[in-house]
């Protein structure tokens, strides 16, 4: 019997990784923003997403988006009350979403014909954060009521966000939410990180955000 | 949970390579992980041993080896382990910094593996 060493060096998720890179040639070469919202279940993405998309139609920009959930098409259902193209992505037990998911989803989908490609992950907060979807932006969002210190507990997710929404505004002072800790530990984790508080009920913090997204939207048309 | 997801991945990516040694058995896999790729190795553990049931890889050991989240300190010019990554600060002159240069690694690194007897 002999024994041999064989090096390999290989990513574990090489597949995923390499589905994702296509999908991100395919995402730049159609020029649409892609971003991809992750966060614990309930913090709310879904009803930000609504008035994100809502507003985004009503200015004239073409939004679509793919939600991912265990069961139900519940949240497409909200989503496309909105009027946008929305498909609902159930993945069965699997606690994220992939890039082979986002990839079979967009079948018959003209990415050229979208300014804004919205991808409304799974929720949890630790195994969407290994999983490239071929975004441009990941998003992470966190709502008043779910503790100041959720940043320090989920590093691996936060560290890999391009921006943070911050959700529930409208509720913050009833539930005591301490602002200045959460923009700390966000930072703590994420420095430099643009961070937005918005409410989805009331709508505030929108029009920043709004911003934000046409700005990524022209700065991905340059580049 | 994402482990076993995880675990799949490396049953397949190891079966793959092995087509070129025909009837070798695993006796090993090393994996290198960042400390920031949010893998518990002992739910790793656990999924492997499922996982590789009925594979070729039935009974190898699984070797984890951490590496440390590295950052880049562009005040320092240098780079250093944090020391807790709930603080991304430089270990020298703790500036802030989103500069992560090591610490998501997910990588097979090697495998080692038994092969089978040739002509005998
Ligand atoms: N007060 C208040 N409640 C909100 C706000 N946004 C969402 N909610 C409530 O929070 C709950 C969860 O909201 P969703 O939008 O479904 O949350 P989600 O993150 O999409 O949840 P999952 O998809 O299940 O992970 C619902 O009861 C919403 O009505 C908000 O801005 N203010
Ligand atoms: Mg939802
Ligand atoms: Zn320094």
């Amino acid at each position: 019997m002999t024994t041999r060493i064989v090096e390999l060096r290989r990513g574990i998720l090489k597949k995923n990784d390499e589905l994702a890179a296509g999908l991100r040639d395919r995402f730049t070469a159609a020029n649409v923003l892609v971003l991809n919202l992750v966060s614990s279940p309930g913090t709310g993405k879904t009803a930000f997403l609504e008035r994100t998309l809502r507003e985004l139609l009503a200015q004239g920009s073409r939004a679509a988006a793919l939600v991912g959930d265990l069961e139900t098409d519940n949240d497409a259902r909200r989503l496309a009350a909105s009027g946008a193209p929305v498909r609902q992505i159930n993945t069965h037990g699997i606690c994220h979403l992939e890039a082979e998911m986002v990839g079979k989803h967009l079948d018959g989908w003209e990415l050229a014909a979208l300014d804004y490609l919205f991808i409304e992950n799974v929720g949890n907060l630790v195994c969407p954060s290994s999983y490239d979807l071929g975004e441009k932006i990941r998003v992470a969002l966190l709502s008043v009521t779910e503790g100041e210190d959720k940043p320090l507990k989920y590093p691996t997710l936060f560290n890999s966000a391009d921006a943070a929404v911050i959700t529930k505004m409208d509720i913050a002072e009833a539930v005591g939410f301490d602002r200045e800790a959460a923009l700390r530990n966000i930072n703590e984790i994420r420095p430099g990180i643009r961070i937005f508080e918005t409410s989805a009920k009331t709508g505030a913090g929108l029009a920043e955000w709004l911003g934000y997204l046409q700005e990524q939207g022209a700065n991905h048309a340059g580049s | 949970m994402h482990e076993l997801s995880l675990v799949s991945s490396i049953v397949d990516s190891v079966t793959e390579s092995l087509a070129r040694y025909p009837g070798a058995r695993v006796i090993e896999v090393r994996l290198r992980v960042g400390a920031l790729a949010a893998v518990i190795e002992d739910s790793l553990q656990f999924c492997y041993g499922i996982a590789t049931e009925g594979t070729p890889l039935a009974g190898s050991a699984l070797v984890v080896k951490t590496l440390p989240v590295v950052v880049h300190c562009s005040r320092c010019n240098v780079d250093g382990a944090i020391e807790s990554v709930q603080s991304f600060r430089c270990p020298h002159c703790g500036e802030l910094t989103m500069d992560v240069r090591q610490g998501r690694e997910m990588e097979i690194e090697a495998i080692e593996i038994e092969e089978a007897e040739v002509g005998g």
